[in-house]
């Protein structure tokens, strides 16, 4: 018998990869409702097993009421705090995602989707924190590019006396190389 | 479970609106710092999210709804925990609207829509409404939104359980809610009410001050750990926000105030839009109607901070009453304000503080010269629109 799973999530892209990673985790029937509003109606539509919603959505408060007041659904829904499992609600919130489980349902159901879920979280937030540190290096790079730029137009330097100085000073200065950089772009556009 | 901490730090979540403005101004503008504390904020999408966090020991405090640690101690919501609430942090600011389509029928009916009165504004409604139950969106559950439209609503001669149905929206997509028919009444804080007013999508009837003038409305929730470890460092944090929450008030300051507050990592909401919602100037219509309410959002004046027994008792009343809990409950649920650990942080800074730490809610129609510790000091004013008067001892 195949666990019924709604994942609730704006973000597209992220939804995609959890559900993937559900699929992996045992014989699942996912639905991902996306939109901000008519998630209380979604949900009884779908009528799942199991909830699992990114706790930076807001839509998480209406979540709680479905949860709280059943009438929602067919089936009462109420929220997972199984307190002898503290470790494993622990966990989820801290990787950033809440399941909310139908009431009655077996504790070895619950538990694949669960783990499958906080390992997706897990390794999206890498991603993005990988992504932002690339896109990060990427800009820093932009600036340093343009600083080497008016540093070779006004004093005439080659490409690689430019740098040369910009390292000088961060060394004199005990700054870094993108801070010295971004003075002198932003001295530049002040004097333009 | 706790979480370890450096020297003064204090992790503290909060949601995004524009009654938040006295803890970031306590850390963008230097109070918790002179106090020696390291206060961390974090930014929380959902009312549940603070909840789970606090219960787990994720956060030490959290800008917290006023029913939210009572709701917390009673059990009546998911993890429940023993939370504190030694500071409040606003009063008031909540207002209540209507959808388009019966603000359109209420002005063809009525002439006007904004009422600020809440016996016009219910008769309005019930002959404007064409259908029961009503559909009441408000941020959540345990909320003085949710108390505070079933104390107007059912006052106003409304069968709670037959003609309103509360649904949670969350405060971002109440206009959107609106304008997808999904709710025909909302109760929700500044800025959104007035962003809802401002996009067209609906139309502000009331503040909720013109139904209780003196509505604890945001609390500081203390997890257990900080309380009992750490007092020094929640006390200074006290002191740190009765020196903000003083600062914050004044009127020259707001818009420094909204400014921080308009940043990504805060409101994120436009500045002008959080300076109206300090300065209680409300949009109640998308044709920019403007409308000033008097005691808007009070953050400090008429010991506004202060955490009165007998306002804990009240919602703790409404919420016993409301889900047929065991009247015992409420005396015990609303030992969580602590007026107690307020007075023992904020005298050294403060020393004229309420000489009581109850009063009867209600019982002042206009301001007045109470005793304080050393002298006197000005309360209210504070009464219910039905002129009712809440003794806590009644509890």
């Amino acid at each position: 018998m195949s666990t019924r799973i709604a994942v609730i999530d704006p973000d597209r892209e992220r939804a995609l990869l959890i559900v993937d990673g559900l699929k992996e985790a045992g014989e699942n029937d996912i639905h991902v409702i996306g939109d901000d509003t008519g998630v209380a109606r979604r949900l009884a539509e779908i009528n799942p097993d199991i909830v699992l919603i990114d706790l930076e959505n807001p839509s998480r408060d209406v979540m709680e009421q479905v949860a709280h007041a059943s009438g929602a659904m067919e089936r009462p829904v109420a929220m997972f705090v199984d307190r002898s499992d503290e470790g494993m609600i622990r966990s989820a919130i801290e990787a950033g995602v809440s399941a909310y489980v139908v009431d009655g349902l077996r504790k070895e159901r619950i538990k694949p989707v669960l783990e499958a879920a906080i390992a997706r979280f897990h390794s999206i937030a890498r991603l993005r924190a990988e992504l932002d540190a690339t896109k990060a290096a990427l800009a820093e790079r932009k600036i340093l590019d343009r600083a080497k730029g008016i540093l070779m137009k006004a004093k005439g330097l080659s490409e690689e006396e430019a740098y040369g100085a910009l390292r000088r000073a961060a060394m004199d200065q005990n700054r870094k190389i993108s801070e010295i950089a971004q003075s002198i772009v932003t001295a530049a556009e002040l004097l333009k | 479970m706790s979480v370890e901490r450096g020297q003064g730090e204090i992790v503290c979540g909060f949601i995004p609106l524009t009654d938040c403005a006295t803890l970031v101004v306590a850390r963008e503008f230097g109070f918790a710092a002179e106090e020696g504390v390291d206060l961390v904020l974090r930014r929380e999408a959902s009312w549940s999210n603070i909840r789970d966090k606090m219960a787990l020991g994720l956060f030490d405090a959290a800008h917290m709804l006023a029913p939210m640690p009572l709701a917390m101690s009673l059990g009546l919501s998911a993890f429940a925990a023993p939370i504190h609430a030694p500071f409040v942090l606003s009063v008031n600011g909540d207002v209540f609207g209507v959808s388009q389509a019966l603000a359109s029928r209420i002005s063809a009916a009525q002439g006007s829509v904004f009422f600020d009165e809440p016996r016009l504004a219910a008769d309005a409604l019930a002959s404007a409404a064409d259908r029961r139950p009503l559909r009441v969106g408000v941020p959540w559950l345990f909320s003085m939104h949710t108390v505070l439209t079933d104390y107007w609503l059912g006052r106003c001669g409304f069968d709670l359980d037959r003609e309103i149905a509360l649904n949670v929206v969350p405060p971002p997509f109440m206009s959107e809610a609106l304008a997808a028919g999904e709710i025909d009444l909302f109760c929700v804080g500044e800025p959104w009410g007035s962003a809802a007013g401002e996009s067209g999508a609906g139309a502000l009837v009331l503040s909720a001050a013109s139904i209780w003038s003196f509505a604890p409305e945001k609390v500081l929730g203390v997890g257990e750990p900080l309380l009992r470890d750490r007092p020094e460092t929640l006390a200074a944090l006290l002191r740190a926000l009765y020196r903000a929450a003083e600062w914050a008030s004044r009127p020259m300051h707001r818009g420094a105030i909204a400014e921080v507050l308009s940043r990504p990592e805060y409101v994120d909401a436009p500045a002008e839009l959080i300076e109206r919602a300090l300065s209680g100037s409300l949009i109640v219509s998308g044709a920019g109607e403007v409308r000033n309410t008097p005691r808007a959002l009070e953050l400090f004046g008429s010991a506004a901070t202060f955490p009165w027994r007998s306002q804990a008792a009240w919602i703790a009343a409404r919420l016993v009453d409301r889900h047929g809990l065991d009247a015992d409950l409420a005396a015990r649920a609303s030992d969580v304000f602590r007026p107690d650990v307020y007075r023992s942080a904020v005298s050294r800074i403060a020393p004229n503080l309420p000489a009581a730490s109850a009063k009867l809610e209600g019982a002042m129609p206009q301001a007045v010269e109470a005793p304080g510790v050393s002298g006197s000091l000005r309360l209210g004013p504070d009464q219910f629109f039905d002129e009712s008067v809440f003794d806590p001892n009644q509890l």
